[in-house]
């Protein structure tokens, strides 16, 4: 089963994220945890990443514009009135 | 604060409250992702505004197959692409291709033909030592703020509904109507630039080598 190429650290930085997201496929995925085993340079980058998607979480979800806009509530007022909604 | 679901359940009796958290939740994601189609703001504003009139004449056969989320997301998908056909405008979201940068500086790398090409001259270090606090400091998380708003149209929004906004993969598929390869080569990119900006802010000579 060994006998296929392996793969390269600059090949892993780019499939390191099918990696991450559980989209590769076995054979793939058997290649790419047998470079892991051999390469400290290649775990330390696999774990900055996980890192920096663990970080990237931390910030606040996209700041909200806090009012709704009064065309859009005039709209659900309308819709639950059952009248014609008007257009935006 | 209510889920998106029990927020279905209450706007479609009616609820005021309910549907203007929900459009507080969205709101400012959603001009973000009209933005990438349409010219102006004043534009990607009606867009997001005509959306909701959508959401809201939909509402009845909305079947909730699909999360709430998404389908308001595909349906403002829908409204700024053809405004943008309107506008005359290509758009961002069909091709692919626009920027294909390495993940990692191919300086970083042994050169073909060399023992080992394609090995790392010098072994990117643990981050695993640095104390916690480091990571996510408040600077450093602005440093990655930053990094994210300057990131490709594409990419900017990618990372933030995965990463930042915490939507699945499908999800986003669904919700700006691109492929999953796509979603997930946007997302590598996206991903692998703002760890490049880590990098460079948390260990500085490691960009020198």
């Amino acid at each position: 089963m060994s006998s296929e190429r392996t793969i390269t650290c600059q090949e892993l930085t780019e499939v390191v994220t099918d990696y991450l997201e559980g989209v590769m496929g076995a054979e793939e995925r058997a290649r790419f945890d047998a470079h892991l085993e051999l390469c400290e340079g290649c775990v330390n980058y696999v774990s900055q990443m996980r890192q920096t998607i663990r970080a990237v979480g931390e910030l606040d979800p996209a700041e909200v514009e806090a009012t709704v806009p009064d065309d859009v509530l005039a709209a659900f007022r309308a819709w639950r009135r059952g009248d014609p909604i008007p257009k935006a | 604060m209510l889920s998106d679901e029990q927020i279905l359940t209450a706007l479609k009796q009616g609820d005021e409250h309910a549907f203007v958290q929900l459009v507080e939740r969205h709101q400012g994601l959603m001009l973000r992702v009209a933005l990438r189609y349409v010219r102006t703001r004043a534009v990607a504003e009606e867009v997001v505004q005509e959306t909701w009139v959508g959401v809201l004449h939909g509402l009845d056969r909305f079947e909730g197959r699909a999360a709430l989320k998404t389908w308001i997301f595909r349906i403002l998908t829908n409204r700024a692409i053809s405004r943008a056909e309107r506008e005359g405008r290509v758009i961002p979201f069909s091709s692919l291709g626009d920027d294909d940068e390495p993940a990692v500086d191919p300086d970083r790398f042994r050169p073909e033909g060399a023992q080992w090409a394609g090995g790392w001259k010098t072994f990117p270090p643990s981050w695993d030592t640095l104390p916690e606090e480091r990571l996510l400091a408040r600077e450093t998380l602005s440093l990655i703020g930053e990094a994210i708003s300057e990131l490709p149209d594409r990419q900017h929004l990618v990372i933030l509904m995965r990463d930042v906004e915490g939507w699945s993969a499908d999800e986003v598929c669904e919700a700006l109507a691109i492929s999953e390869a796509n979603q997930r080569v946007l997302l590598h990119r996206a991903r692998s630039k703002v760890r490049r900006s880590l990098e460079s802010y948390l260990e500085p000579e490691a960009a020198l080598t």
